[in-house]
């Protein structure tokens, strides 16, 4: 049976008709056609799905969108603000931090994440909050690099 | 994934309500890590899927009221919050380290406290610690409310003590004794977010002349629940804290965990390595006793 719910996506609202069953993932990525937020695994471990619910991370693949009727969901696509990518994105870009990318965007999203929490983060303390984001490719050392980068950029621009 | 029906109740009262309408073709869902994968997998094809996500008051960590020193953990605060709170690691520091090992982050943002437990999954990290800390568990129905220790609530393999109409609403932890020391150990010899191939938490208080006044031991991954481990407690208990009564101590659980071959080990490797987490947990939780 369908419900019709409420998401608030990257500042736009959206009044959505879905049946129960619907993953927030397929509904960003069909419903909404957002389809930067990726499906990898499956079952809540690779993190390709990450995105925030509000303001907190979540893995889309294990998300029912009618569970989060009425939150906010910030997407891969919500991060660049007047054409300006966030500086987590730029760090990325500037010092490599993906290969094939298919695991980029929850890469990002996750680090957007313990940036908003954690501002100024040990190497460790990176280390841990993305231990749930697998790179296939193995590009660890550069992803570790692009966030460690990205500290400086993301509290210059919060001034 | 399965069809269902998904119910957002407001309250506990409208929950126990749509919990009483469809019996045992309704499940409860808090986070839903636990439930949606099951669903995917068809482990779970519930029928209604009660969401409690608009319940309010039940994902508070407060002080208890009842006189008894410990804290009391509303079942649906997410694990993470249990993990970061600076209460938690004031009053019960066992416990936010053992959920800084639960999963991945992003798990323990959706994953809650109470939904965990009641998935009675037996590689869980909590249940090792809440048993050791002597934990017990509010479950609340239409018709009034009752208490049931951790160790007594998991019953076997992804079954716990839940009866029909019944929500576990919150989780009371005692304070750990005075002069005691705690400790967590999870053997991880494959990645960091994985379940243990065991866990041993351990309460240890040392008395005059070092003899072993109070003793808790419990383990994780090595059987179809947690598990007690009430035989080395009593050979430890009153007597002192020698490296030989520590080794007595960790010997005898093997007798009591009943691991499964997987990936994770041979069940005789896990046995093997229950002894020896036993003995380092035990020595670690009196190191933490001196400080």
């Amino acid at each position: 049976m369908n419900q019709s719910i409420n998401l608030k996506v990257n500042g736009t609202n959206h009044e959505i008709e879905v049946p129960a069953q619907r993953l927030l993932v397929d509904c960003l990525r069909y419903d909404l056609g957002l389809t930067g937020t990726k499906e990898g695994c499956s079952v809540g471990v690779c993190g390709a799905c990450t995105v925030l619910v509000n303001g907190e991370m979540s893995a889309s693949c294990l998300t029912l969108a009618a569970a989060v009727d009425g939150a906010e969901i910030t997407t891969i696509e919500g991060l660049a603000q007047d054409g300006r990518l966030h500086p987590v994105q730029q760090s990325f870009i500037d010092h490599g931090g993906f290969q094939c990318g298919i695991c980029t965007p929850g890469q990002v999203m996750a680090a957007k994440a313990l940036l908003d929490v954690n501002p100024n983060p040990t190497e460790q303390e990176i280390r841990e909050w993305m231990m749930g984001n697998l790179c296939r490719c193995t590009g660890y050392y550069k992803i570790l690099e692009s966030i460690v980068k990205a500290i400086g950029p993301t509290q210059e621009a919060r001034k | 994934m399965i069809e269902f029906e998904l119910h957002s109740p407001n309250s506990l009262a409208e929950a126990f309500s749509l919990l009483e309408t469809y019996g045992e073709d309704a499940r409860v869902m808090a986070g839903g890590t636990a439930l949606v994968l099951q669903m995917k997998q068809r482990l779970a094809q519930p029928g209604h899927v009660i969401s409690l996500r608009r319940v309010g008051g039940l994902n508070r960590i407060e002080e208890s009221a009842n006189g008894s020193a410990g804290l009391k953990i509303g079942a649906l605060c997410a694990q993470q919050q249990v993990a970061t709170s600076p209460l938690v690691k004031t009053k019960l520091p066992l416990v936010a380290e053992t959920y800084q090992h639960v999963a991945t982050p992003r798990i323990r943002y959706m994953a809650s406290v109470g939904g965990g437990l009641v998935h009675g999954d037996p590689s869980q990290d909590p249940p090792p610690s809440l048993i050791a800390l002597g934990a017990s568990l509010t479950l609340t129905s239409a018709s009034g409310q009752r208490v049931v220790s951790m160790e007594d609530f998991l019953i076997d393999y992804y079954e716990t003590d839940v009866q029909p109409g019944e929500i576990l609403t919150d989780i009371f932890i005692p304070s750990a004794p005075a002069g005691s020391g705690a400790a967590y150990l999870k053997f991880l010899p494959r990645t960091a977010d994985d379940y243990a191939t065991v866990a041993v938490a351990a309460v240890v208080t040392p008395g005059p002349g070092n003899v072993c006044q109070d003793v808790r031991i419990a383990l994780g991954a090595v059987g179809t629940t947690a598990i007690h481990a009430t035989q080395a407690e009593e050979i430890l208990l009153g007597r002192p804290l020698t490296e030989e009564n520590i080794r007595a101590a960790s010997a005898s659980v093997k007798d009591v965990v009943d691991p499964l071959d997987d990936y994770r080990g041979s069940a005789d490797y896990k046995r093997e390595m229950a002894e020896v987490f036993t003995r380092r947990a035990i020595q670690q939780a009196l190191a933490n006793a001196g400080r």
